[in-house]
């Protein structure tokens, strides 16, 4: 029985069995990219504070994402084209 | 050492994509400039234009950041999967030849079913570590292509999916710094 159950984990499709340990690795790793998280700098946050964090953090960027496109869309309109781009493709490649 | 290197090699890959996503998003942007180059008249026109422009440009960003990262990624596949078959879609609502469209839809049904078998096995494991969380499951719904993932690929794209997206915005503002001075 014990066979068939470590038979049926194999069949279960990932390649390596998922230890606690890299969970936690993984979920610290997040951890240090959410900017709210990392100003913080306590080490207690639990594993679904940071899952939290992360949907919010995703979210807001989301979000920004739309707002940078909504003012890129007008700002298109009012300029010409060969001077800006001169002026950002040198500015992004310093 | 070995660490150091990690690191060159890593921040070389990420200026690498921040170079791949600005050239590509800068290029699309200046074709689309280009295309509506003659401005309309009325005000509420260009108000519709400039809400659909944003979105063009907003699928644009999202289109760039994908292709930038490259194949490797699975939640860049899934954004480009779906933007391609939403061209696809729009294509074929205005050809209005709707059989193509609902063939591509059972496609894509048959393809998730089959995924979803997979987390129905592990869900029988009490352990702490693969109980799916309420978390878990609004990360799955916002990262591309979360709801097919194993947790740990699940985190681990997560994790690359916050990384190029914070690129993606410091990019685009630095551009519409640039644009608007």
């Amino acid at each position: 029985m014990s066979s068939r159950r470590s038979r049926s984990r194999q069949q279960s499709g990932n390649s390596s069995a998922i230890t606690d340990d890299q969970i936690t690795d993984l979920v610290s790793k997040l951890q240090q990219l959410i900017p709210e998280i990392r100003n913080r700098r306590s080490d207690k946050v639990s594993a679904s504070k940071v899952l939290q964090e992360t949907c919010n953090y995703i979210r807001n960027l989301h979000r920004e994402v739309d707002d940078l496109s909504d003012r890129l869309s007008e700002l298109l309109a009012n300029t010409d084209a060969d001077s800006a781009q001169a002026a950002i493709i040198r500015s992004l490649l310093m | 050492m070995d660490k150091t290197s990690k690191g060159i090699q890593t921040l070389s890959t990420h200026c690498s994509y921040k170079t791949k996503f600005a050239f590509r998003f800068l290029r699309s942007l200046m074709k689309l400039k280009k295309q509506h180059q003659p401005i309309s008249s009325s005000s509420s026109s260009s108000m519709e234009l400039i809400h659909k422009r944003s979105q063009r440009i907003k699928m644009l960003a999202y289109s760039s950041i994908a292709h930038a990262a490259g194949p490797r990624r699975a939640w860049s596949r899934a954004i480009l999967f779906k933007l391609q078959s939403r061209a696809r879609h729009h294509y074929f609502t205005r050809k209005r030849s709707s059989l193509d469209s609902k063939t591509k839809q059972k496609k894509i049904l048959k393809n998730k079913r089959v995924m979803r078998n997979h987390n129905i096995i592990r869900a029988g494991s009490t352990s702490r570590v693969t109980r799916e969380t309420k978390q878990m499951k609004k990360l799955r719904e916002i990262v591309p292509g979360g709801k097919e993932m194993d947790i740990c690929s699940l985190f681990d794209e997560t994790a690359h999916y916050v990384k190029c997206l914070s690129m993606q915005v410091q990019v685009m503002q630095a551009i519409a710094d640039r644009f608007s001075k």
